[in-house]
């Protein structure tokens, strides 16, 4: 028997508008209301809104065999919530089939596993308590943003109490190993990895619609030979929802090949669908995976230097989460939301200098002309909010005295 | 008296200070009962026009072919073996050139275009530096002699402003016999990083002075790189230290946003402007005061290379940058300020002190700039010397009583630079060229 596990990314990031020197101390509204609302209810209308409705059609027809899994972050929710509270609607009635389970991770799709672990515990925590509210179910699978994995943050996410976490089938990081089969951290076994089949994934949501590709076009029937002639027991399909209807769009035909992809997997002998954990479960581990280092689903690379990769992204980044403790000590959830999406690993994206073989990816997403002027743009609105910061500090400490005096 | 002025950018389409020099020169001059027929290229209809007329040099037609045209076939002569290169760019800010470049290789259009048959050519100036710059040059000497022609006996002298526009005063002092006086704002040694010079440029200005009966520096230090560095007679070199015009109405303060002391500089972001020495003492003042916050403000070539530097110095959350600025986002920076520095390296004027101190900011200049001859209340050091830098900016932040009596005395001596006197230098110069040629 072999498995063949779809997961989806859902993700959207609170984009920042321009913001510049002279609005600091002033202006302490800092996204771009415009075309927050925009782009999301874009890609409702072209991927979430038509694809939720084909899925939960596809899960009726086949009454339980085709599952699927989901993450999505707090901050695509917030802006559902916001602009498209109908795109909601349709994941919860998803959630109601059963066959669609919804995973965890980080709240702001940030990079707080890098940071520290206390950073990284309470932005899960907060993400696993939204998935509750908003689905009902507790997530028990983890994935991190951008599929960012090392050892250590599987002992973390295991410490959380989560049996299963997704990681990229990296050749650096497997060697001659197969991405088909169910590996345990190394640190600590009892955590369960599932390993993204890149070569499956990247055919569906890279290279569908390049008519360049040798394989084009491609079609549900030609797909599920090769799943079935793939050696191993789990076949991980991890890719971004957004894929359906945005990157490839809609006269690609993609939603066709969705259509078709269930009966034809299906009808392939010993093959079927199972959710993340599910499938983690169907099979005893193989072995273990080391990964010592830092590796993610990114570029050719496979790391974070998308990230966290230059002079620029690293003193965004120290001088965000040198702000940590005193944004906890507020206890303010008007300045939780802000410090929740300036954590966004996107706004450090915009910053990355590596155009190399993934410059079209990268400049594709990116709302500025250069990686520079994101760069100044993110650190005028984190100024402002630091000054903010110090204020409400500093207010709330007269208080205290005034209160302790009287 | 009538001078025929050639320039190569007036306000408000101004990408650096001598448009604005020649505004605030030509009201002077006005005052002084001179008439200024300035002569510009794109005049694109909404210049001040209550003391300069106005001639579009892109209006006027060249009946002639460049080779009838008397003296401008010698000119295109010593143009045309000038290869065309995008290199060469005196001063412009890089989103201008950006867009000019790539409208250039978009559309492949010429800076200049031909309509009709020969004897009805009409040539279209940018008013904007750009790729085929030396081309341009050339062209703007043709037609600059066809202005002088046209406008025969209503000028007296011929006044040109830095080497753009040197060989359209030649051409028009050879076509009008009148006096030429060129006006050196900048030279090829303030413009390049060493001695390394564009030798094609540095040709052009030796020979505009060299045609010239006047040369007028701005500063001593521009006129000693004059007679030193191009050989031109001392007699022949006159410094005019250029003022500064401000407007009579002073809007109101705009509401200060940090509480932070405010650093500034304002400039383009090039070598020449000594950028590098700004974030360097910027950090060694980080390290002793916390509340002061640094901007630099303006766009160029090292920008990018300032942004790295920065970050990696750790100061980014104290270390802003507004990007270009202009009208009246310079005014509001200014008044932001408290502290107005300016490192270049080399700087043959700089006018932007005087702004800075005219809205009462206390100022810190570099010994290597022609404005540091003018002033006494400016605190003055040399460009590399960051820790005097950062000594003078502690100083300002630190002692209320340094950067109070800065403000007042440096805003009553800025007060007392006015074009007007200015002026009355440049026309004596005038003066002086019309009668030895009349000699």
């Amino acid at each position: 028997m072999k498995t063949v596990c779809l997961y989806f990314q859902v993700h959207q990031p609170w984009r920042l508008k321009v913001y510049r020197f002279f609005n600091i101390g002033k202006d302490h509204n800092y996204l771009d209301d415009f075309t927050n609302r925009a782009i999301m209810q874009k890609v409702a209308r072209q991927c979430y809104l038509p694809m939720n409705a084909l899925l939960l059609k596809l899960i009726k027809e086949n009454k339980g065999a085709f599952k699927c899994s989901f993450s999505i972050t707090g901050s695509a929710v917030e802006q559902f919530r916001a602009y498209a509270p109908e795109v909601l609607d349709s994941f919860r009635a998803l959630a109601e089939t059963g066959c669609v389970e919804f995973l965890a991770e980080t709240y702001s799709h940030s990079l707080a596993a890098l940071s520290s672990k206390e950073d990284f515990v309470e932005q899960v925590k907060l993400h696993s308590k939204m998935i509750k509210e908003e689905f009902g179910k507790k997530p028990v699978a983890f994935r991190n943003t951008e599929l960012i994995y090392s050892d250590a943050i599987g002992e973390m996410v295991s410490e959380l109490g989560f049996k299963t976490i997704l990681a990229e089938g990296a050749k650096h990081v497997m060697g001659w190993k197969s991405p088909n089969f169910i590996y345990t951290n190394s640190i600590d076994n009892r955590l369960r990895v599932l390993l993204r089949n890149y070569k499956l994934s990247d055919d569906i949501a890279f290279r569908f619609s390049n008519q360049g590709w040798d394989q084009y076009p491609l079609t549900a029937e030609k797909f599920a030979q090769w799943v079935s002639e793939e050696n191993g027991e789990v076949i991980n399909l991890f890719m971004d929802y957004e894929t359906f209807g945005e990157h490839q769009k809609a006269t690609t035909g993609i939603f066709d090949f969705v259509k078709a992809l269930p009966k034809a997997i299906l009808k392939q002998p010993e093959v079927c669908f199972a959710t993340v954990s599910e499938a983690a479960k169907a099979y005893q581990p193989v072995g273990v995976l080391h990964c010592p280092h830092v590796m993610s689903w990114a570029d050719e690379e496979r790391d974070v230097t998308a990230w966290l990769g230059n002079e620029l992204q690293n003193e965004a980044f120290s001088k965000l989460y040198a702000l940590k403790d005193k944004v906890k000590s507020l206890k303010n959830a008007d300045f939780e939301y802000v410090w929740n999406f300036m954590q966004t690993s996107d706004h450090f994206y915009y910053m990355a200098t590596k155009w190399l073989s993934d410059g079209d990816v990268h400049s594709y997403f990116n709302p500025y002309g250069s990686s520079y002027e994101a760069f100044i743009n993110y650190m005028n609105v984190l100024s402002d909010f630091e000054i903010e910061v110090e204020k409400a500090l500093a207010a709330k400490k007269s208080r205290k005295k005034e209160t302790a005096s009287a | 008296m009538r001078v025929l002025m050639f320039g190569w950018e007036f306000p408000p389409h101004i990408a650096g200070g001598l448009g604005t020099a020649c505004y605030g020169m030509t009201r002077g001059l006005a005052r002084n009962d001179v008439e200024v027929i300035f002569v510009m290229p794109k005049a694109s209809g909404d210049e001040d026009e209550r003391f300069v007329k106005v001639v579009n040099a892109s209006d006027v037609e060249a009946r002639y072919s460049n080779s009838t045209i008397e003296g401008a076939d010698d000119i295109m002569r010593k143009i045309s073996f000038i290869h065309i290169d995008s290199n060469m760019v005196p001063y412009i800010s890089p989103e201008e050139w950006d867009t000019y470049r790539e409208e250039y290789e978009r559309t492949g259009k010429k800076f200049w275009e031909r309509e009709g048959d020969s004897w009805t050519q009409r040539y279209t100036f940018s008013g904007k530096y750009g790729a085929n710059l030396m081309e341009e040059v050339a062209r703007y000497a043709v037609v600059a002699a066809e202005v002088a022609r046209q406008l025969e006996g209503q000028f007296d002298v011929i006044h040109a402003h830095d080497w753009l526009t040197y060989f359209a005063g030649i051409a028009a002092k050879r076509v009008s016999g009148k006096p030429l006086v060129v006006h050196m704002h900048a030279t090829s040694f303030d413009r390049s990083s060493s001695d390394n010079i564009d030798t094609r440029v540095y040709e052009i200005e030796r020979a505009g002075m060299a045609a010239a009966d006047r040369v007028i520096a701005v500063s001593n230090l521009t006129r000693n790189i004059v007679i030193e560095k191009y050989n031109i007679p001392a007699e022949k070199v006159v410094t005019v230290h250029n003022a500064v015009r401000f407007a009579e109405k002073e809007n109101e303060l705009p509401k200060r946003g940090v509480e932070d002391k405010i650093i500034t500089f304002l400039g383009r972001i090039t070598f020449q402007k000594g950028p590098d020495y700004f974030v360097e003492a910027a950090a060694k003042v980080l390290k002793r005061v916390p509340n002061v916050r640094f901007v630099m403000a303006g766009s160029g070539d090292m920008m990018n290379h300032v942004i790295r530097r920065v970050a990696r110095l750790g100061i980014a959350d104290r270390f802003h940058f507004t990007g270009f600025l202009k009208g009246d986002d310079v005014h509001k920076m200014f008044q932001l300020s408290d502290v107005y520095i300016m490192p270049s390296v080399s700087e043959p004027f700089g006018i932007s002190p005087l702004e800075a101190m005219r809205a009462n900011v206390p100022s810190i200049i570099s010994k290597q700039s022609g404005v540091a001859e003018v002033l006494d209340y400016a605190v003055k050091v040399d460009y590399w010397d960051v820790d005097a830098m950062a000594d003078a900016i502690y100083g300002f932040v630190k002692y209320p009583a340094l950067a109070k009596m800065f403000s007042e005395k440096g805003l009553e001596e800025v007060t007392g630079l006015k074009w007007n006197s200015a002026a009355a230098k440049i026309k004596a110069v005038y003066e002086d060229a019309i009668n030895e040629v009349a000699k």
